[in-house]
């Protein structure tokens, strides 16, 4: 599982364990997590439910230490949130009192990049996440693909090198889902960024990835590798027409025991 | 439009019949003046109050007091709900104390206050602070306690200091809870006045409520409820105004509006 060196954001031997809490016992959320990604690669991750996939992403992102094993982005070891990741969840995370401009500008302004240059990369970032016209708008005027799109917006403002995906697609409609996912393959192509990119939907991993890690049940750890051997990686809707991509899918089902006898857990 | 207009019409009717019952009701129900004086003679004795007892006069020193009571108390709440809303150690230490000062009647340490501070507009304003306080405390509190994580990990994400989360997320995210906390301590400050001003002075509306009551002037009371409620609505009001320009941001706030 390992990439070409130097890779963009690599876990080894990664393990996290949540101290035991009142009643709750000591949890080991993932176990020897160990990959690569080279840059410009995207990878996703896939799971059963509470498998510590976000736990991961939370390490990768310098918000969680591991209890053993490293991280490193960009050859550095993580030891706290730094400028090469930022991520990206389910929720848009929009503060409701910040503008669409201001919420694409809130990771430049933290970082304290004047006032004039952060207009100037949230009004690229309008039209290149189609939200023009809606810089002055509040994230209750917009419907939530529009919200996710300046989401994404904001992820992408902070110029990272990797990109840390969590579900970000999975609160909206099949429809709006396809269509952010197509806008975020090509941006990612264009700008050869990194991704990290968690899912729960088996199409949208093979739509959108070159390689598939599957996690195992808690505690979590890598149990398979899929190579995504399909072409136009930039471009999930032809991938989404191809035959192909349904072998993908049956294969990540017979992985995940999936099946007609599978139950809710 | 059509639809405003007919509420507006039946509002203003409601309030037509109330007048007219307090008007001839006590007569025709052979009710005495010293229990119920009717319409007139209630507003009659409202404007000899206003030129012999110098009724604004009382009403400006209450009104400062519930200001001053009002600004202080809520200051001090939200300072206080802040910082033990960044140290949860601290606050579990203090919240038995804070529970048992939340239920102890505040007003009744109004005359403790008196008896401290004299017949001065401070205990009157001490109580208000008192009164006001907890209100807005609890309210930040809880919603500094009830702050998504997963914003804070945002902002985290991006690097942030602890003091641009608290100004930047954390402060921002709590602002409609401190503004319902000040919607109730607005009224609740007036309150907090006039028990101090009933308690012990010779100034302001709680002051004039025991004047009359001394003299079995019914009718001057009335005045000063009404006085009282005058300078209650203005207070609420004043904050609702406030909370619509710096809540601008939220559809209800608009709707508001």
């Amino acid at each position: 599982m390992t990439a070409p060196t130097p890779a963009a954001i690599e876990f080894a031997a990664v393990a996290k364990r949540f101290a035991a809490r009142g009643k709750a016992p000591e949890v080991l959320a993932v176990s020897n997590v160990s990959f690569a990604i080279a840059p410009g690669e995207v990878v996703s991750i896939i799971g059963p439910s509470g498998c510590g996939k976000s736990t991961l992403l939370n390490m990768g992102a310098g918000l969680d230490a591991p209890s053993a094993g490293s991280v490193r982005v960009a050859g550095e070891t993580v030891t706290g949130p730094n400028t090469h990741v930022a991520f990206m969840l389910q929720k848009d995370l929009l503060m409701p009192w910040r503008s669409i401009s201001e919420n694409i500008e809130f990771g430049l302004e933290l970082r304290g990049v004047p006032v004039t240059e952060r207009r100037t990369t949230s009004a690229r970032l309008l039209t290149q996440c189609h939200l023009e016209g809606f810089g002055a708008s509040y994230p209750h005027q917009l419907s939530g693909g529009m919200r996710q799109r300046a989401a994404l917006a904001r992820t992408l403002a902070v110029d990272p090198l990797v990109l840390l995906m969590d579900e970000p697609f999975s609160a909206l409609d099949a429809q709006t889902k396809m269509i952010l996912q197509q806008d975020l393959a090509q941006t990612v192509a264009a700008q050869n960024k990194t991704m990290l990119f968690i899912t729960h939907d088996l199409a949208e991993a093979a739509a959108l990835s070159d390689r598939i890690l599957v996690m195992s049940e808690r505690p979590g750890t890598i149990t398979e590798e899929i190579v995504v051997d399909l072409p136009a990686r930039d471009n999930p809707m032809a991938r989404r027409k191809n035959p192909a991509l349904g072998e993908y899918v049956t294969r990540l089902m017979e992985l995940l025991r999936l099946d007609a006898h599978s139950e809710v857990h | 439009m059509s639809e405003r207009l007919t509420t507006a019409f039946w509002s203003a009717a409601v309030l037509a019949v109330f007048l007219l019952g307090w008007q001839f009701l006590p007569g025709l129900s052979g009710v005495p003046d010293f229990v119920l004086p009717n319409l007139t003679k209630t507003v009659n004795e409202g404007l000899r109050i206003w030129s012999n007892e110098r009724l604004l006069w009382h009403s400006g020193i209450t009104a400062l007091e519930v200001v001053a009571g009002f600004v202080l108390g809520a200051l001090l709440g939200a300072v206080i709900g802040y910082a033990l809303g960044f140290s949860p150690r601290v606050e579990a230490v203090l919240s038995p104390y804070l529970l048992a000062l939340q239920i102890a009647p505040k007003v009744a340490f109004a005359p403790l206050f008196v008896m401290w501070l004299g017949y001065t507009v401070y205990p009157k304003i001490l109580v208000a602070i008192l009164i006001v306080f907890f209100p807005v405390l609890i309210n930040v509190l809880s919603a500094m306690r009830t702050m998504d994580r997963d914003i804070i990990n945002l902002a985290r994400s991006f690097s942030a200091t602890r003091w641009q989360i608290f100004t930047m997320v954390q402060y921002p995210t709590t602002l409609p809870a401190l503004f319902s906390g000040l919607r109730i301590a607005s009224t609740l400050a007036v309150i907090g006045v006039v028990v101090g001003e009933l308690v012990g002075g010779n100034m302001g509306l709680g002051y004039l409520l025991v004047f009359f009551e001394g003299q079995g002037n019914t009718a001057g009371v009335f005045v000063v409820i009404g006085a009282l409620t005058v300078i209650g609505i203005a207070a609420y009001y004043a904050v609702v105004l406030l909370e619509n320009r710096v809540l601008h941001y939220l559809p209800s706030a608009v709707q508001r509006a």
